[in-house]
């Protein structure tokens, strides 16, 4: 059980980590984090890389959905444009940290151009006017053959700093966590900012909103522009990462999948997104290996294992929506509060 | 073959082909009236439709009505208990709740039906005589007259069964205030499954036509997501708008495939739907309802 956690002073009591157990914990978990490339394995790295790709684009739905109630299906558009922004920037020359800020910049102005419609509509017209806004996107994606190379897809240049190219997912790995924790952090503080608390006042009620002083044409459009931009720059890292993309990539499965991890893990918290981008990576996974061990009986299965992750994640929304909506992250508040107070009961 | 002839010949195809558009709008429009969920899955529901229609000619060998019928009513079954398991449990929660519900139904269905029949394309026999008429210079395909016929007559027989029926009437009581409904005696529950069940059966109906026109693979689902575009256009909770409106979209996307080149044929639904969205949110015969924030 915590104990001897007192806060004399309002700074302290606003902290993000306030015990000094917390504190420990995290300074391990990121001392793990960093030093994964030194001693993970190729699969583990790999994986980690596209886990941290995931993490950016549901920390950044997270907020538009989960914080501010704005349904977006064009999530996986958001990325597509950060990924070929940086291709084409990086074609040109740019350097990753120039390039993963535009991605980010112009996938937020596309963000408020999809979000309009929020200022007049909300619910399920929001829901279809983004879903036609993911619909525009993928449509430029494949015809605009001079910046986005059409349906062939397109390369990207690799990342590189100080001379030194980021080759391969070890190298990869720093650029992804780098920006992974900084963005987390930059949600989370965002949060607890006025911004972050007038984006759950709008999702919560939008009249009181209102009438508190929230300016709900600037919020709901900031809250579309966050997202986009954390969208954005999840599809940039994507580009590096891969190396070249095709639109198919950008799919409104994508979307889907995202909207699965923000409701499994947790709507409107970081430890949510989190837990979400995490769980829905490894499901596919878990998927393929069953089916590897699976197809010495039953050949063939290995052909059903997209569809069949389809099926999966929509058990999973539903599941999670009905039996558990606040998701894997209450769960872990539940099992928290248990080892909290053992042996007393809850 | 003169200019407008050509101008005439594409109107009267996108015209007939929004026919088809209209039962799925229907099809859309009887959920959202009827429980206020939007269904992401209607096009699922379709394809389901139809590949069930095409099990049952081929694999089952049966003669092509039966097959029909016998789709109608596993799919009206299927309705139903999607209902009951997922939409009932949710009820009274956000619409948004409800919305991602559907989104995770037509994810289950489409990777379910993409598991059992793979990703090839088939054409199923069709359930018409396919010969085709001509008016003038105007070569209209059998196919395309026989599925507009169909969807008229279909549209008709539901404009009046909810004008006149008993049971019809029931749904409309649901659909304009549940708890008066309820206080009067009717099973609102019983009621919200059989406006589930008649979309199924609509949306089958659309699946089976389209399918048998254009050939059947799981792309047929994405159909339906256009369709939207003229749901918002007419109002969504307006039946007279959602057939109106299919017409317009089926005329404007034959239009844009005809002179702007086909490809932009996918993307000219939703650029009118962002449009309306924009400018006037309730569509054309909506309710005007719609809270402005």
């Amino acid at each position: 059980m915590r104990t001897a956690v007192f806060h004399q002073s309002f700074r302290d009591d606003e902290r993000l980590l306030d015990s000094r157990t917390q504190r420990a914990w995290m300074a391990a978990f990121l001392a793990a984090l960093f030093t994964m490339p030194f001693w993970g394995s190729d699969y583990l790295l790999a994986m980690a890389c596209i886990v941290g790709i995931h993490l950016v684009a549901t920390l950044g739905l997270n907020v538009t959905t989960g914080s501010a109630g704005l349904i977006s299906l064009a999530h996986a558009a958001f990325m597509g444009v950060g990924c070929y922004t940086v291709a084409w920037l990086a074609r040109h020359g740019w350097p990753f940290w120039l390039t993963l800020p535009t991605a980010g910049a112009l996938a937020a102005l596309l963000g408020v151009v999809v979000g309009l419609p929020s200022l007049r509509v909300k619910g399920l017209y929001l829901a279809i006017a983004t879903l036609a806004g993911h619909f525009v996107l993928s449509f430029v994606f494949r015809e605009w053959d001079s910046v986005t190379g059409g349906v062939p897809g397109t390369t990207i240049p690799r990342a590189s700093l100080f001379g030194f190219e980021l080759r391969g997912d070890r190298r990869n790995f720093f650029l992804i966590f780098g920006c992974v924790v900084l963005l987390a952090l930059a949600a989370r503080n965002l949060a607890r900012t006025h911004h972050g608390r007038a984006f759950v006042a709008v999702r919560d009620r939008d009249f009181s909103a209102e009438i508190l002083g929230v300016n709900l044409l600037r919020t709901k459009l900031a809250a579309f522009a966050v997202g986009a931009f954390y969208a954005g720059v999840a599809g940039g890292l994507l580009g590096y990462f891969y190396g070249s993309i095709t639109p198919e990539y950008f799919a409104l499965t994508l979307a889907v999948f995202y909207l699965a991890a923000i409701i499994v893990g947790g709507l409107g918290s970081v430890l949510g997104s989190v837990l979400g981008a995490v769980f829905m990576t490894f499901v596919p996974e878990a998927l393929r290996l069953l089916a590897h061990a699976g197809s010495q009986w039953l050949p063939g299965l290995a052909g059903l294992l997209l569809p069949m992750g389809q099926v999966v994640f929509g058990l999973l929304i539903i599941g999670f929506l009905i039996f558990e909506p606040h998701g894997l992250a209450a769960v872990w508040a539940r099992v928290r509060r248990t080892f909290h107070l053992w042996p007393f009961k809850t | 073959m003169s200019e407008w002839s050509i101008l005439a010949e594409t109107v009267l195809l996108g015209a007939l082909s929004g026919g088809v558009m209209a039962l799925i709008a229907l099809s859309f429009v009887l959920v959202y009236k009827g429980t206020g969920a939007v269904n992401f899955a209607v096009g699922e529901v379709m394809m389901l439709g139809a590949y069930l229609y095409y099990a049952g000619v081929v694999s089952f060998d049966l003669p092509p009505w039966l097959a029909f019928v016998g789709s109608l009513v596993v799919i009206m079954a299927v309705s139903a208990l999607v209902e009951r398991l997922v939409l009932r449990p949710l009820a009274g929660q956000s619409v948004v709740a409800m919305l991602m519900a559907t989104i995770g139904l037509a994810s289950i269905i489409h990777g379910g039906v993409e598991a059992v029949a793979g990703g090839d394309t088939y054409s199923p026999p069709g359930l018409l005589p396919r010969t085709p008429m001509t008016i003038g210079d105007i070569l209209i395909p059998g196919a395309v007259l026989g599925n507009f016929a169909i969807a008229a007559l279909l549209i008709l027989g539901f404009l009046a069964f909810f004008r006149w029926s008993r049971a019809g009437v029931a749904l409309r009581a649901t659909a304009s205030d549940p708890v008066t409904a309820a206080t009067l005696g009717i099973h609102i529950h019983r009621a919200q499954q059989l406006t589930w069940a008649l979309s199924g059966l609509v949306g089958t109906v659309a699946g089976v036509l389209i399918a048998s026109s254009v050939g059947l693979s799981p792309l047929l689902a994405g159909t339906a997501l256009a369709v939207l575009a003229a749901i918002v256009l007419g109002g969504l909770d307006s039946v007279a708008g959602a057939i109106v409106a299919s017409l317009i979209v089926g005329i404007v996307e034959a239009l844009a495939a005809g002179y702007l080149g086909g490809k932009t044929r996918e993307v000219v639904p939703y650029i009118v739907v962002l449009v309306v969205l924009v400018v006037r949110p309730y569509g054309i015969f909506g309710t005007r309802a719609i809270e402005r924030l």
